[in-house]
């Protein structure tokens, strides 16, 4: 495993890096461990809500109509933020918010920073850009802590170090915090994160963090969490800088009664995370005395403008179509070469490179539709993956062979004497690739040029000597 | 500075021109208010129980959690306190000011936060709080930047919580209880439900990481 972030530009296709994925047979057996006690848990706390629909359907309206009217209410947020004392910034794109935090920071005075897991500074590669600024930071999330100590990715969105197990994490920290007698019992692991992070929550200056939902109506943050690393980033340090991206935005505060009954129940299965923190700006005595939050466009507003594959921004990070995905479920989320994997990272990725990289991404699906049915705001992800799908083959010309491949399909299949020629052809055609069984039956197990992918994992049989019609035929056609 | 400050100007002109443009047209505040106003809002928001089954859930969910709760009258919220602490080994609490004086007992020792450093707050035994509202269906109790509760560092760096938790401040569902804070949305807010935990290690939920690793809740009739 490199330590190099999961950059889609440069990443291999999805094929090519799952077929590795496939073969780490640890990999396999951890990450359906994880993603199916998630998955019971979510569907234990979910069954015991009577109004669920409903309040998926809330949630989905809600995110509709925030992006409808996105410019209205990010302008809301950025007024009411900067009221209460907080100070708004924008970026067009990744480099620019590197850029701007990268200032801040420095600003600020420290050469180090405490951070929440924010899959949006993963987006940015923000720690990387830090480093290179002299800037040392320190993640601070248990799962994050695993990745950063073990120069490894994330996988998934909620619990980015999933694909470890207890005894490759007791690894990590026995050689990373140099405590060669713990114990591999969570709580230990869990106790040791805690030891070592302690000293740098009490001393670090400045905090990084992402946001769940900005609140137009209040100007308000709200970030969940579990440890309480997410309250000592936002609480402790004199500085403290959000990077949210223009999508997280929240029409009034009361919409928070449906985000945060449909976020815990579907990301980790709890009816409340541990902690909720909510922050509107700065407060006399009480946490940072500067709070800077950096709004990021970063290629959302590209998928605005797609208007059938707008639903994408709804996402609310729950990570639920991960779990639910039985593609995600088989090759974990490295093999899709962005910190976002699973259903809602192969709609989201490619969209956020405008099309131009991780074009293969939304061919990982058998569209199935499980991430649809678990979807807390109901995105339909099997709808905007064929969409996705078309754009790919759309961009690719009409001379690619996909395209000129279905157009050949399309002109047999609407002549009859060219569909009975084309199974004349195949049959004739097979001939040297069947093999017989003992049961003499025909089988074909390999396949030519882009026909191979059906032939990688099972066996074609091989094509009837006659076809119905002509069964049909030979007897008369009277059906006596 | 100044040149970024431009910057930054000219990229908020940039994503706002390029939000107008993906969904065609700049939108406006009627137009948002009487949309976000027709939502579609299917979903309980209001209790559906008994005031004596609301307060049971609640107690239920927290124990769920793993933290401890007791229900007692107004009269023996200082002995039950004392309990506690006795029970825990706890003898030096950290207090918001404007906690009620006739919750604390005698015999231990009780210090109003004024502004502790952080490192001052970890040398402390715990910390003792009220609280705005709980939320029974979730078990999760909300504390706000009031009296009685205090900036967040001095609920956060202690390694125990004791919240007292009035009876009439217990709700159902979370939209009463956000219906609740609306009025004060906007002063430092913090949910918790349960002790700091963490299922980062194949899923296994596992109490105590960073936040206080240890909760006992006095609900007070």
């Amino acid at each position: 495993m490199s330590g190099t972030a999961l950059d889609p530009k440069t990443a291999p296709a999805f094929p090519i890096a799952a077929r590795t994925a496939m073969k780490d047979a640890q990999l396999r057996k951890n990450v359906r461990h994880a993603t199916e006690v998630i998955q019971a848990k979510r569907a234990r706390v979910v069954a015991e809500m009577p109004d669920w629909q409903e309040l998926r359907e809330a949630g989905k309206q809600i995110r509709q109509h925030t992006m409808m009217h996105l410019d209205f209410y990010l302008e809301e947020f950025e007024r009411n933020c900067t009221r209460a004392g907080g100070v708004a910034h924008w970026a067009r794109d990744a480099a620019e918010a590197r850029q701007i935090v990268t200032a801040l920071v420095k600003a600020s005075g420290s050469d180090e920073v405490i951070k929440i897991k924010s899959m949006t500074t993963e987006e940015i590669q923000l720690n990387q850009a830090l480093e290179e600024a002299g800037i040392r930071a320190y993640e601070t999330d248990l799962a994050e802590l695993i990745i950063q100590l073990g120069h490894d990715r994330p996988s998934h969105i909620v619990v980015p170090a999933l694909h470890k197990n207890r005894h490759e994490i007791r690894e990590i920290f026995r050689r990373e915090m140099n405590l060669p007698e713990i114990g591999d019992r969570p709580e230990d692991l869990a106790d040791a994160a805690r030891t070592f992070l302690r000293e740098k929550f009490l001393r670090v200056k400045t905090g990084v963090s992402g946001a769940n939902f900005l609140i137009a109506e209040t100007g308000g943050v709200c970030i969940v969490e579990s440890e309480g690393n997410g309250r000592m980033c936002l609480t402790l340090p004199e500085t403290l800088i959000t990077i949210a991206g223009i999508d997280k935005v929240l029409p009034r505060y009361q919409d928070l009664e449906v985000m945060l009954q449909l976020l815990p129940r579907s990301a980790t299965g709890e009816r409340m995370n541990p902690y909720n923190s909510i922050w509107t700006g700065v407060s006399e005595g009480d946490g940072p005395r500067t709070f800077h939050v950096v709004l990021m466009d970063n290629a959302r507003t590209e998928v605005l403008a797609d208007e059938e594959a707008r639903q994408t921004l709804n996402c609310i990070r729950c990570a639920a179509c991960q779990n639910a995905c039985p593609v995600y479920r088989q090759t974990g989320g490295h093999a899709y070469g962005s910190v976002y994997a699973g259903p809602i990272g192969a709609i989201l990725t490619p969209q956020l490179q405008e099309m131009h990289h991780a074009q293969s991404l939304p061919y990982a699906s058998s569209l199935c539709g499980a991430c649809y049915e678990v979807c807390p705001v109901k995105i339909n992800i099997p709808e905007v993956l064929i969409h996705l799908r078309n754009k790919v083959v759309k961009q690719n010309g009409a001379l690619n062979v996909e395209a000129v491949a279905m157009k050949a399909i399309g002109a047999i299949f609407r002549s009859e004497g060219r569909f009975r020629a084309a199974q004349r052809l195949g049959r004739m055609a097979e001939t040297p690739l069947v093999r017989k069984d003992e049961k003499g039956e025909g089988w074909i197990g390999w396949l030519p040029g882009m026909l191979g992918g059906w032939t990688q994992a099972r066996d074609l049989q091989e094509m009837p000597k006659e076809t119905f019609r002509e069964w049909w035929e030979k007897r008369g056609g009277d059906g006596n | 500075m100044g040149t970024k400050v431009m910057a930054t100007a000219s990229a908020r002109a940039e994503i706002l021109r390029r939000i107008r443009a993906a969904k065609g047209g700049a939108s406006d505040a009627d137009a948002a208010s009487s949309e976000w106003e027709g939502l579609a809002r299917g979903y309980r928001r209001s209790a559906s129980l008994e005031r004596v089954a609301v307060i049971e859930l609640l107690e239920d969910r927290l124990w769920d959690y793993d933290a401890h709760v007791a229900r007692v009258a107004r009269v023996n919220v200082a002995a039950q306190v004392a309990s506690m602490l006795e029970a825990r080994g706890k003898r030096r609490m950290v207090v918001p000011a404007g906690l009620a004086v006739e919750w604390l007992p005698a015999g231990f020792e009780f210090v109003v936060d004024e502004g502790m450093s952080a490192a001052e707050l970890n040398e402390v035994d715990g910390v003792m709080t009220g609280s705005t509202v709980a939320i029974a269906e979730t078990g999760s109790v909300v504390l706000q930047n009031v009296a009685g509760q205090g900036r967040r560092a001095a609920t956060l760096v202690p390694d125990y919580h004791l919240c007292v938790v009035r009876v009439e401040d217990v709700v159902e569902t979370v939209a009463e209880g956000m219906e609740r804070l609306a009025p004060t949305a906007e002063l430092t807010t913090t949910f918790f439900s349960g002790p700091s935990a963490t299922a980062d290690i194949e899923m296994t939920r596992i109490k105590g990481v960073h936040g206080p690793r240890f909760l006992d809740v006095i609900v007070v009739d």
